[in-house]
């Protein structure tokens, strides 16, 4: 008899207890004015995520996945609804306030990677750090042992043009985790990336997630989605079901 | 306050990261700084070396000396007025020497009669044409500036006597006695025998235009004797206290006055020359040349800002998506404003230090071509030309940095 193999995997893996309140969103909408048409990339989201959740946000292309992303990260305001991050209204900030959460609060992971092409790996992982005002010899330090987190102590000095597609990705991870953040926001970070190295990237957030790390993972692949601990799924900038994986 | 350091530090490494990846691109961009700065920091050396060139010239032909002459040195407009008047004459000097005597406190010392004409002095087979040939007292002593380099002035008795001796500049001298001593030989000046009995040192030229070290000086008596006698003639007048010019000045009228018997209200029938005529007449080339190089500067610096602005507004949209990245990471308007900005004055910065340096290299050349011209570089210039770098990098680069740092993070990061 051969067990199913998925059910296997999963009914192996640690569930942490959910922490205190890190995102609460109620009811939000977001519209976007093309000329005349108004879009409405988000209908009345409301949703809540703790931390140690790991959490997958699925839907089909244009349901409205990175403008929940984007509002979660502080990069977007949501044009109705409330927002709460770590208990504070997020309507209420100003936009260096906004870009201090970010800097802090929030780590993103993206599709495209976004490294600074003509720095290299140490001096990316830095930035978030130099934008926090902490000192070079600490910032070094830090961004060094973050590096070494994702196992790229070899590649420091490398630049992205002279790394593979895994080992951005890595570093783009060792920028997000470098100031400790309360929350990792990966929009789709296997979209680019062959299904090896992929999966390699979803067992190094398996690492963080049982370290105690909060992750939300943006993904329309259900392979991808099956890591995390409990999938939303929205439709047309609604949520469609939200629950635990199996 | 270690945050700004930080993004400071951060936005200069970027800005010369960005310069050094795109060297054509900026260079071509900063032609318009470096070409303003270069106008603008010759153009403060230029003036810069009329204004030392005119005083070390100045000082040449005497700060403390009046000329009484007939003509004005500049604007003689009604030119009839001029003409009728009467000649200045050696006589006159005594006049007014006696005049000079017999006021009590008189600002001024004595005067001198000077007359003058260019001819060509020659020994054996050498001879120089040109020379300005000057024909004095003894009482010249008094207010001549240039020192000796050998041998000494005519005294009273050969002055009154007119005897044919002579006092060569520096240039005559070496160009008629190349290896020997010109002292006690005899020189051919206007067909006479003249006995050298000085040598004056050098002394530069006069704005590099009029040198002083080709003359010679005779007593007035020979002079006369030979170059005729009705010839025109100055009073070289020699003030007490050249801080007390003007009041000098003043008596100096009042005693010619005398010295010609005019009546009250009649006009002056003779000039009183100074130095700062010269000056007065420097003013409109300094002026000329400000103008001209204000011109330039402003129509480079111009060009060149529109090109920075240009340059930035692509920088901007070529980073549009590493903008949205900075954002997402933590970066605050102002820490893109800075960036951008930076990015601008560094272009300007580089472009300055190549003008300055261009202009350096300029003065050191004229210097060496032309060690007459007084061509001096000065720090202030320094100073001025990178201070005019940075504004015009703030002002051409703040619109794109602007822009730049009120961009929305999504729309940034969405640009492809
Ligand atoms: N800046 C914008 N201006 C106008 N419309 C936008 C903008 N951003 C998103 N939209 C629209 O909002 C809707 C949701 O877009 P979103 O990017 O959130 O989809 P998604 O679920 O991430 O899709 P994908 O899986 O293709 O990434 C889409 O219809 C999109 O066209
Ligand atoms: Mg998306």
């Amino acid at each position: 008899m051969t067990p199913p193999p998925a059910p296997a995997a999963t009914a192996a893996r640690p569930i942490r207890p959910a922490g205190s309140l890190v995102i609460e969103i109620e009811d939000v909408s977001k519209l976007y004015k093309m000329g005349s048409e108004i879009i409405h990339a988000l209908r009345g989201v409301s949703l809540e995520i703790r931390r140690n959740e790991y959490l997958a946000i699925m839907g089909p292309s244009g349901s409205g996945k990175s403008t929940l992303m984007n509002m979660l990260g502080c990069l977007d305001t949501p044009t109705s609804g409330r927002y709460d991050f770590n208990g504070k209204n997020v309507a209420h900030m100003s936009d260096d306030e906004l870009a201090g959460i970010r800097n802090r609060e929030i780590g993103f992971v993206f599709q495209t990677f976004n490294l600074l092409p003509r720095s290299d790996a140490l001096r990316n992982v830095e930035l978030p750090l130099i934008y926090a005002g902490m000192a070079p010899h600490a910032r070094h330090e830090r961004a060094m042992q973050a590096l070494a987190n994702v196992g790229l102590a070899d590649r420091v000095h490398h630049r992205p043009n002279e790394l593979s597609g895994g080992q951005r990705q890595r570093v783009a991870i060792a920028r997000a985790l470098v100031n400790n953040p309360s929350i990792i926001l990966a929009d789709e970070p296997t979209g680019n990336l062959d299904s090896k190295t992929g999966t390699e990237i979803m067992e190094l957030f398996e690492q963080l997630y049982e370290q105690g790390q909060t992750i939300i993972v943006v993904t329309h692949e259900e392979d991808i989605a099956r890591h995390a601990r409990r999938v939303v799924r929205l439709r047309d900038g609604l949520i469609e079901s939200d629950g635990a994986v199996f | 306050m270690a945050l700004l350091l930080y993004e400071l530090t951060e936005s200069f490494r970027i800005a010369f990261a960005q310069i050094r990846a795109n060297k054509m691109r900026s260079v071509l961009t900063a032609l318009g700084v470096i070409i303003g700065i270069v106008a603008v920091t010759l153009m403060g050396t230029a003036i810069n070396g009329i204004d030392i060139g005119f005083e070390r010239s100045l000082a040449m032909l005497g700060d403390d000396v009046l000329h009484v002459q007939k003509w004005p040195w500049f604007g003689a407009e009604d030119w009839w007025n001029y003409v009728n008047r009467p000649q200045v004459l050696p006589a006159d000097a005594e006049r007014l020497n006696r005049v000079i005597e017999n006021t009590p406190n008189s600002l001024l010392e004595t005067a001198v009669p000077v007359c003058a004409r260019g001819a060509s002095v020659k020994f054996g087979e050498n001879q120089v044409g040109g020379v300005f040939v000057q024909g004095t007292t003894s009482d010249y002593a008094r207010l001549m500036t240039a020192d000796f380099e050998d041998g000494r002035l005519f005294n009273e008795t050969e002055s009154i006597a007119g005897r044919q001796v002579c006092v060569l500049g520096k240039d005559v001298a070496d160009a008629l006695f190349p290896t020997s001593s010109p002292i006690d030989q005899t020189v051919t000046i206007q067909g006479q025998p003249f006995q050298v009995i000085g040598v004056l040192a050098k002394q530069g030229s006069f704005l590099g235009l009029f040198s002083f070290d080709t003359q010679a000086i005779m007593p007035l008596n020979a002079f006369r004797k030979y170059f005729g006698v009705r010839r025109n003639t100055e009073l070289q007048v020699k003030v007490k206290d050249k801080l007390q010019l003007a009041a000098a000045n003043d008596e100096l009228i009042g005693a010619m006055r005398r010295v010609r018997a005019q009546l009250p209200g009649e006009r002056d029938n003779f000039t009183i020359n100074q130095q700062q005529a010269f000056k007065a007449q420097l003013d409109p080339v300094k002026s000329g040349i400000a103008l001209a190089g204000l011109f330039i500067t402003g129509l480079s610096l111009f060009v060149g800002a529109i090109g920075i602005m240009n340059i930035t507004f692509v920088s901007v949209k070529e980073r549009t998506k590493e903008i949205g990245t900075r954002k997402a990471l933590g970066a605050r308007r102002r820490t893109i404003l800075l960036q951008f900005l930076i990015e601008a004055v560094s272009i300007c910065l580089i472009g300055g230090a190549v003008g300055l340096t261009l202009t350096y290299a300029t003065c050191l050349a004229l210097q060496h071509a032309m060690p007459a011209l007084p061509v001096e570089f000065s720090v202030g210039l320094v100073f001025v030309s990178m201070a005019v770098s940075v504004l015009t990098g703030i002002v051409s680069g703040f619109a794109p940095a602007w822009g730049a740092s009120r961009l929305d993070p999504v729309v940034a990061l969405r640009y492809e």
